[in-house]
């Protein structure tokens, strides 16, 4: 199968800093590859160069076979990767149909003036997120009042909704109870059934070995490793994330 | 599990259906004391005269016409203090114009002077979304530097006086009715429908309340978040106009400080309302129902033969009262997750 998304020899500088040096790595769909590593390894340096936000200053991303190094933030979106925020980018204070549609409500005539379609978006976050296994109480309740997973749920609804191929997730687990990360562990795993590839940002173990297809490592802005699970354990990783390389 | 936690769910939504209907309480509850009052004091009624009902729609019309466009301002979580003089600034400018024209002026010119006059209003409106949306400067201050300004330039172009004007079209406007109901009453009704719309219904309204809420969400969902910003403060400057207008018409003058004594009640209108500082909140009818209480307080004092200087008093606790109501609200049913 070939890769949805190919990263070859990124390279980022900032003034004399070289924060990331010479990362290649591969994403096939419905794969999670877990990027691993200590804070200021460049883990956020090197999706912020998938994602747009960064341009590299050297190397190249491909994805679906076309090259998209250096395009904007919102042109890599709409070419299918769609990055999900520790804040997760909701308006707390909409229900989860209105935080689906975004940008993009939709509407119907009543006597000849566009009016919100509140209950069509509704009805349709109440599918898309049942697809991801998750029942929301009250669809018409704001986000505010639902658990963290199902937060975490409305934001990834998103992403697929509007199809996106790759999702990247900024550690997804980080501020969530034990219960709520077993419900993210289990949307990774009903989004890599769906084809979806991830690239996955998190130096939580579990988490790490629990979602993982693939581990990259970064220490120091190289990669340190690229294993995978079942061939290597937790001793190992945190050895490769402290800076000693295989 | 779904009938242990169905109870204290059911009872705190009840609880807070209760703390969103409070203002609707609020205003039975102050109607139903004036009334009482009246009946023992003087043993007519309060409420069931068309004079009082028709001062009080009149009064509650006018922090109305401030109040609607600034409930937009608020629910993006910012703040619009210049509403105050751009009211005045074209009330001046109107009633310059019709001035200019003469008395003999007819219905084409005092429309044309309303329109200069809107023009006036918008103008502070460009500056503050300006400040705002493209400069970056908290709605506090900008729009409280803008409250100076238009001030300054109301009472310039008014050469520091009051403008009177003789025009029987515009007296027909400010004092006329329409099928029994005030002029000034029908405008702010048909205004507070328009508001609603586009607050309730609306895309933009969608997006003004998720700018309140997050707006950096807005901005990675590809909205246009300075223009919104820009549009926001123009819709508030155009209500605040339009309140202006009213006020040259009914009393044949424009005054610089026609909106100043009313711009607290405004913010407090909003704020009884419903709507919460840090934005994200706040509806189109919770702000009239405010305007109500305000305007029965106002005229409610009054009628009782209190020294006017009361309401002020009154309506300073309204507003705390509100923000305690709110505080509340969070606490009750917030802190959820």
């Amino acid at each position: 199968m070939s890769a949805l998304l190919t990263a070859t020899g990124l390279n980022k500088r900032f003034g004399g800093n070289e924060a990331v040096k010479n990362v290649s790595f591969d994403v096939h769909p419905g794969e999670c590859v877990v990027l691993a590593g200590d804070n200021g390894a460049g883990k956020s340096t090197v999706i912020k160069m998938i994602s747009g936000v960064y341009q590299p200053t050297a190397g190249q991303v491909s994805f679906n076979g076309t090259d998209i190094t250096g395009k904007t933030a919102e042109a890599v979106r709409s070419a299918g990767i769609e990055t999900i925020y520790q804040d997760l980018a909701l308006a707390d204070n909409l229900d989860p149909g209105l935080n689906l549609y975004l940008g993009r409500e939709k509407t119907k005539k009543v006597l000849g003036l566009p009016v919100l379609d509140r209950k069509a978006m509704r009805e349709d976050a109440v599918e898309v997120l049942k697809g991801l296994g998750i029942v929301v109480p009250d669809a018409s309740a704001s986000v505010r009042e639902m658990s963290g997973g199902q937060r975490q749920a409305i934001a990834i609804a998103r992403a697929i909704h509007w199809q996106a191929k790759l999702v990247i997730m900024d550690e997804p687990t980080a501020a969530l109870g034990v219960p709520e990360q077993r419900e993210v562990m289990a949307l990774i795993e009903r989004l890599k059934a769906k084809g979806v590839g991830i690239i996955l940002i998190s130096h939580n173990l579990p988490d790490i070995f629990a979602a993982a297809d693939r581990i990259v490592v970064l220490a120091r802005g190289v990669i340190a490793g690229n294993t995978r699970p079942e061939d290597t354990n937790d001793e190992e990783i945190v050895r490769m994330m402290m800076g000693a390389t295989l | 599990m779904s009938a242990t936690q169905a109870n204290p769910r059911a009872g705190a939504s009840l609880l807070k259906s209760l703390l969103n209907a409070w203002s609707w309480l609020f205003l039975i509850l102050i109607l139903a004391f004036f009334e009482t009052y009246a009946q023992i004091e003087t043993g007519n009624t309060f409420l069931f005269r068309v004079f009082n009902l028709q001062s009080i729609a009149v009064a509650a019309s006018q922090i109305l016409l401030l109040a609607l466009g600034l409930t937009l301002v608020v629910v993006a979580g910012h703040i619009d203090l210049s509403i105050a003089f751009s009211t005045g600034f074209a009330a001046v400018v109107m009633a310059l114009v019709v001035r200019w024209a003469g008395p003999e002026a007819g219905w084409l010119v005092v429309f044309a002077a309303m329109f200069v006059g809107l023009l006036a209003a918008i103008l502070v409106g460009i500056v503050n979304g300006w400040l705002v949306a493209h400069l970056d400067v908290p709605s506090f201050i900008g729009t409280l530097g803008t409250y100076g300004i238009a001030r300054g330039a109301a009472l310039i172009v008014a050469g520091g006086a009051t403008v009177s004007i003789r025009s029987t079209e515009a007296r027909a406007i400010g004092n006329g009715d329409i099928l029994g109901f005030p002029v000034p009453v029908v405008v702010a009704g048909a205004l507070a429908l328009i508001c609603h719309y586009i607050l309730a219904h609306t895309r933009f309204g969608v997006h003004t309340y998720a700018l309140g809420a997050n707006r950096a969400a807005v901005e990675r969902a590809g909205v246009d978040v300075k223009r919104h910003l820009m549009l926001l403060f123009i819709i508030s400057a155009v209500t605040a106009g339009i309140g202006g207008l009213i006020y040259t018409s009914r009393f044949s003058a424009g005054a610089a400080n026609a909106g100043e004594p009313i711009l607290l009640y405004a913010v407090a209108a909003v704020f009884i309302g419903g709507a919460s500082l840090t934005g994200g909140q706040g509806t189109i009818s919770g702000t009239v129902i405010g305007a109500f209480i305000i305007a029965v307080i106002q005229f409610g004092l009054v009628f009782s033969g209190l020294p006017p200087y009361w309401q002020f008093v009154a309506v300073g606790l309204v507003i705390i009262v509100a923000v305690l109501v709110d505080q509340s609200k969070g606490r009750i049913t917030g802190g959820s997750g």
